[in-house]
């Protein structure tokens, strides 16, 4: 992603950062604060509270946010990164809350009660006041926290900085992630800091520190008021190339993706065909694979880019492997029956996994085919989710793989750790640039193990309803092949293009290509 | 004169422990009593039972007539006034609040308030004009003790209930605050109960003297009683001890100017 379209979607990254932190944290003071006065008063309720908060806290962030998700019935977007955070946010004003009532000198509680102070009066004069300080110090830990776990709400589907860290980190652009980091950084030590100006201005009652406090509130929050010039720049100029336009006029349409290069680049096309006839298009970005599925079935989304082998294996959880076709056909019939899932049709390309070496290991093992490896003492690399899906289990008893040693890594430092020899193979996507940039050999599968993906367009219930959304995107289907793919791909994640310059040469490819289709794409392998 | 303040058969248990056991006594306007006894004695209790900071197991209080049990705790609270041994003050308020506290909480009217602290300040030797705007952090111990008293007086009370309000100061101070104790009482004309486990503070400061063990009181009367004829060894015992003291400390000066 260049810099400037950085700042083309910094403002509604950021809203989404700060509205989200923002009600978290202000939740957590609202549910803790009360919860602490109550378990000051109460052994028996203090005990559970900070059991159950310190219990909350040490869940991983990402897993909270995740675990939200089918706890809310499969909803995404801000709701369950909302209700995630603001649990998070609990504890430590809770436990503060709690510390702070609890150190209230005994003799000044006692003299409160003595001079007629009714329970509530004391709560409010006394009592309160006086923890104030160690109950604020809790909301500013708070804070920070829930500011930081707030850029990994990216997978649960609520905008927020982490889109920069998240979508940076799978097409390999430190300065993105940088840049989220930067100012998620700088977003927490803000609030952090008006929370003491606040605090100061209570504690000395001064009305010229409250509208200090007020006055960097406004500031931290006027980003998001901020437009930087213009909206996105619009591919809809060339629609006349793509053939009939089709009334979306002032229709929204949201899509979906993964958190993988390919399905950012997908879903800017898609956005392009859309904007053609007329929509305005939104897109939830680097959704986690199931998070994608369940937002379509719930219309959350109203399309995204899945591949035939995820759902046959992931959804239906089938385990055999019946041919490309034959998966095709049934995924399809599967996802209209049991979801209301309409598939619209297939791009063109499969993005399977593919078993690689570099050329180097191939010629001096003298690797040909996956079963080559039977027995060999190498490491193998892959995306932790391969490794837990059935047709890892089938592959590595079909040749014989029960000495490769498993490394779980991200996808984006695969190539990259092959590169450097730090793992032998890798389990490559086949679509990746990377595998023609860094010459690797993509190993037979002579026994078929490995299913196939075909990557195909789902619409949302909603969606299989509306002729002129599927108008817009059809002519999308059987449009892309594997080596177009690849090279768009490669664009973004070896010659560090933007994931929408590489949008736009797909986008013109395809157009370009329109009067030869490219043909015998989907032939059994 | 009908009494000010009618303990009547008061008993309190803390589980299987009887704190105060079956006591009575009377009060009247602007009369001191001093509940004295050893640690555990039941005298503590027995004065927060009279502002029901502790509730009784049984028996009754009347303050100027009026049944405890026909008000809510805190309207009792605040007719009464009270004076811990730390003094107590509120560290977050200055000692303007803090002396006005009873007063705001029966909604007495601010310029109403603001005089009344005034006076009581200068009548505890703290000028307002210094002290008012000042936080308890800011005080020597003696003068918290004697904010702590200003704050007991503001509300204008009948009665005020003292627990060991000399005992954290030096002995400098105490004399000091034991005599503004009394002239504020003299110019006042309010009634105490006071805790203490200082015979000679009892003798200073009390018209009479509740002396108590084991939750119940031994013997009660003026100073001159409980010397004339104590009513058995612990009164005994009580008086003892100070007035060797007392034959000590004569001795040593007497000798001293021989």
């Amino acid at each position: 992603m260049g810099f400037g379209e950085e700042w083309l979607v910094f403002p509604s990254r950021y809203t989404g950062h700060f509205i989200l932190s923002f009600a978290a944290i202000v939740t957590g003071l609202l549910v803790s604060v009360p919860l602490g006065i109550l378990a000051s008063r109460s052994e028996r309720l203090a005990g559970p509270a900070l059991a159950f908060a310190s219990i909350v806290q040490t869940i991983p962030g990402l897993a909270l946010l995740a675990l939200m998700v089918p706890l809310l019935g499969g909803r995404i977007g801000f709701w369950p990164a909302y209700l995630a955070l603001a649990l998070y946010s609990v504890l430590p004003i809770l436990r503060n809350t709690i510390v702070g009532l609890g150190s209230v000198d005994k003799d000044v509680r006692e003299a409160a009660r003595g001079i007629g102070m009714t329970d509530t009066q004391r709560l409010v004069q006394v009592d309160l006041p006086l923890a104030a300080p160690i109950i604020v110090a809790g909301l500013r830990t708070a804070s920070v926290w829930v500011v930081g776990a707030a850029t990994l709400s990216t997978p649960v589907g609520a905008e927020s900085l982490g889109n920069y860290i998240f979508q940076g980190l799978q097409t390999r652009d430190w300065g993105a992630v940088l840049f989220g980091c930067l100012i998620s950084a700088a977003l927490a030590i803000a609030l952090d800091q008006v929370i003491r100006l606040f605090e100061r201005a209570a504690a000395i009652q001064s009305p010229r520190l409250v509208a200090a406090g007020l006055a960097g509130l406004a500031l931290i929050a006027s980003p998001m008021l901020t437009t930087f010039g213009g909206s996105q720049p619009s591919a809809a100029t060339d629609l006349e190339l793509i053939g009939e336009t089709v009334p979306l006029q002032g229709r929204e349409v949201t899509l979906g993706t993964k958190s993988f290069t390919e399905q950012y680049i997908l879903a800017d096309v898609m956005g392009y065909a859309l904007e053609a006839g007329g929509a305005r298009v939104n897109v939830r970005e680097g959704l986690g694979s199931t998070v994608a599925f369940d937002a379509l079935t719930r219309g959350e989304i109203d399309a995204y880019v899945d591949y035939t082998g995820t759902i046959w294996a992931t959804v239906m959880e089938r385990e055999d492997i019946p041919p490309r076709a034959a998966i095709f056909a049934q995924t399809s019939s599967y996802l209209l029956r049991e979801h209301g899932v309409l598939v619209l049709g297939r791009l063109g390309f499969e993005n399977a996994y593919g078993i690689a070496v570099t050329r180097e290991t191939a010629e001096r093992l003298d690797l040909l085919s996956v079963s080559d490896l039977a027995g060999r003492e190498l490491t193998i690399a892959s995306d932790p989710e391969f490794f837990g899906r059935n047709e890892w289990v089938r592959a590595r008893d079909a040749y014989g793989l029960g000495n490769l040693r498993t490394r779980g890594m991200d996808s984006a430092f695969m190539y990259d750790a092959l590169q450097n020899g730090e793992v032998d193979v890798i389990t490559a996507y086949t679509t990746d640039g990377r595998i023609d940039a860094y010459d690797l050999v993509l190993l037979d599968d002579p026994a078929g193990a490995l299913p196939p993906y075909d990557a195909f367009i789902l619409l949302s219930p909603d969606a299989a309803e509306d002729r002129a959304l599927q108008r817009a995107l059809e002519p999308l289907i059987a449009s892309i092949s594997a080596q177009m793919m690849r090279a768009a791909n490669g664009r973004v994640d070896i010659e560090r293009d933007s994931v929408q310059d590489a949008a736009d040469w797909l986008w013109d490819e395809i157009a370009s290509r329109r009067s030869e289709p490219i043909g015998n794409a989907f032939e059994e392998r | 004169m009908p009494a000010l303040l009618s303990a009547r058969k008061l008993t309190k248990r803390f589980g299987d422990v009887v704190a105060v056991n079956d006591i009575s006594f009377e009060l009247e306007p602007g009369e001191t009593l001093a509940l004295i006894g050893a640690s555990g004695c039941g005298k503590t209790t027995t004065l927060k039972l009279l502002n029901r900071l502790i509730e009784p197991d049984t028996g009754e209080i009347l303050l100027a007539g009026k049944r405890a049990s026909d008000v809510s705790a805190p309207d009792w609270r605040r007719r009464i006034g009270y004076v811990i041994q730390s003094a107590g003050l509120f560290p977050h308020w200055t000692v303007e609040r803090n002396v006005g506290a009873t007063a705001e909480l029966l909604g007495w009217e601010t310029a109403r308030i603001r005089d009344k602290v005034t006076a009581l300040l200068d009548m505890v030797g703290l000028p307002a004009d210094t002290y008012a705007a000042r936080f308890p952090s800011e005080l020597s111990g003696g003068q918290k003790q004697r904010v702590g008293l200003a704050r007991a007086l503001a509300a204008e009370p009948e009665l005020v209930l003292m627990d060991e309000p000399f005992s954290a100061v030096d002995a400098l101070t105490k004399e000091g605050l034991i005599r503004d104790v009394l002239r504020l009482r003299d110019k006042l004309g309010f009634a105490a109960v006071m805790v203490t486990h200082d015979i000679a503070e009892a003798f200073e400061v009390a018209d009479k003297i509740a002396v108590m063990d084991a939750g119940g009181i031994v013997q009660i009367g003026p100073a001159e009683t409980l010397i004339k004829s104590p009513a058995g060894d612990t009164v005994e015992a009580l008086l003892d001890a100070p007035r060797r003291t007392a034959q000590r400390v004569t001795a040593a000066f007497s000798e001293g100017s021989g």
